[in-house]
């Protein structure tokens, strides 16, 4: 397996700086927002945002979605989907909401996801964040609106975003 | 995750710890769900499901049918008291013949112990056994052992009762093995004509006595006298009954410990249990009505994944 890194924790942090200040330019003072991770790769993204944005705006809030039960392939796979933590105390009627996920690959979790929150109201607005845009291998029309990176990749490789304390990095495998 | 070790859910002796530690694991996930405005997930969106209750249900049928309605499943029911097996058909051939409209899961009630067994090994659709005679009654035991769960961080050092027909009560046998299973220590108490021969082998304690019987435990679980499957006379009077095996307040006043108390329905208020006891706070009685829902939905959705695309 090759395992090439293509953003360092430094780089890492000037994006997540850049993707906070996007964020603010259309939520600035907004009481409406609420940031809402995928379970599970989008919690950790999810929440630096939130801290970096909590500083400057105090209205922002954050959920956790949870999308097992609302995917398109279930029983089309051997392994069996292990559900995450569906943390959202709050209605997400009438809100700004962006969903926040690590990767951007066939677009079929966000779909999933968009299925998922509609179960807690109507938003007024969804916006989609990811930290990596994984180019032309879209399966559905689906496209986000504040991006980290845009990597090029085959079909075969995967890309792993780490967050943790111990180690901040963007990997690519093959 | 591993998947579930077995294909149909028709006995709780054929689930592993693990097993039932999944169905858990997935309910609570369920339970959430149930609590969000819109209850419903897209799941089973291409199942189908028959419910064949040959047995009269109410609350189990409702709770099947709305976890079957939560995950998107096609459903269709059935009861016996309106169908074709009045006219002479064999189960087999009543089952074949709703299977071959393309039909994928099986909820099946029956009075004859080990139906579902039978038609696991006949027929190629999941089932799941909602009661199957005196035999088990797997789902009602998932969901006790899971609302016992909410209460008790663990299962071991805990003991459960079960009070009354034992002999008659798939809920009973379904519990003592799920019990067991999880790590629990199981006693039963109620008349001795209405204790099963083979108590001894199912390595629980019995108690003559209801008042040392409740000292003893943490959770007791109130049956109801089934008088519809009881062909002898086991006893002299409900009445009689009631006086020395019905949980009133004045007998958990007697004692000293705290006893969760849980009845699977239906009840029969001033039998087995007193009305103020069972609508008191020591009783859990609706949240297994609830967790009901929950459970029954992780099971189908278990057994659903394994369905051949």
């Amino acid at each position: 397996m090759m395992k090439r890194k293509i953003l360092n924790e430094k780089k890492i942090n000037i994006v997540l700086e850049r993707l906070s200040n996007e964020i603010l330019e259309n939520h600035f003072e907004t009481k409406n927002s609420v940031l809402l991770g995928i379970q599970p790769r989008g919690i950790e993204l999810c929440k630096r945002l939130y801290y970096n944005l909590k500083k400057i705006n105090n209205n922002v809030k954050m959920g956790k979605l949870d999308i097992s039960f609302y995917r398109d392939d279930f029983r089309r796979f051997d392994k069996i989907i292990t559900p995450s933590n569906m943390d959202l105390n709050i209605s997400l009627e009438n809100k700004n909401v962006i969903l926040v996920d690590d990767v951007l690959f066939t677009g079929r979790t966000v779909r999933s996801a968009f299925e998922a929150l509609l179960s807690f109201g109507r938003p007024k607005k969804i916006e989609l964040l990811v930290f990596v845009d994984r180019r032309f291998c879209r399966e559905l029309p689906i496209q986000a609106d504040y991006v980290g990176i845009e990597v090029d990749t085959l079909e075969n490789e995967k890309v792993f975003v780490k967050f943790g304390q111990a180690e901040k990095s963007v990997y690519l495998t093959s | 995750m591993k998947d579930l070790s077995v294909d149909n859910l028709t006995t709780i002796k054929d689930l592993s710890k693990s097993d039932i530690e999944l169905i858990f694991n997935t309910a609570d996930n369920f339970k959430k769900i149930l609590n969000q405005p819109i209850k419903k997930v897209p799941s089973l969106r291409d199942i189908t499901i028959a419910n064949l209750f040959f047995e009269n249900s109410t609350r189990t049928k409702l709770s099947f049918e709305l976890a079957e309605k939560r995950l998107s499943a096609d459903i269709i029911n059935f009861s016996s008291s309106n169908s074709s097996v009045k006219k002479g058909e064999t189960l087999l051939d009543t089952v074949q013949n709703i299977l071959a409209m393309k039909v994928d899961m099986i909820v099946l009630r029956h009075s004859s112990p080990g139906a579902s067994i039978f038609l696991s090994r006949n027929i190629d659709a999941k089932i799941i056994n909602a009661g199957d005679g005196s035999h088990e009654h797997p789902t009602q035991a998932l969901l006790d052992s899971f609302s016992i769960r909410q209460n008790f961080s663990d299962f071991k050092s805990l003991n459960v009762l079960i009070i009354g027909d034992i002999i008659h009560s798939r809920v009973a046998l379904s519990n003592i093995f799920c019990l067991q299973k999880l790590g629990a220590k199981v006693g039963v108490c109620g008349p001795s004509t209405l204790m099963p021969k083979f108590l001894k082998s199912l390595n629980v304690e019995y108690f003559k006595d209801l008042r040392s019987a409740l000292s003893w435990s943490d959770v007791a679980n109130v049956l109801r006298i089934q008088l519809e499957r009881q062909k002898l006379k086991y006893f002299p009077s409900l009445r009689e009954y009631s006086s020395r095996f019905g949980v009133t307040k004045k007998v958990l006043d007697e004692i000293k410990n705290k006893v969760i108390l849980m009845h699977p329905g239906p009840i029969n208020r001033g039998v087995e249990i007193s009305s103020d006891v069972a609508d008191s706070k020591q009783s859990i009685i609706l949240d297994q009505v609830e967790n009901g829902v929950a459970i029954r939905m992780a099971v189908l959705y278990l057994l659903a994944k394994k369905i051949k695309k």
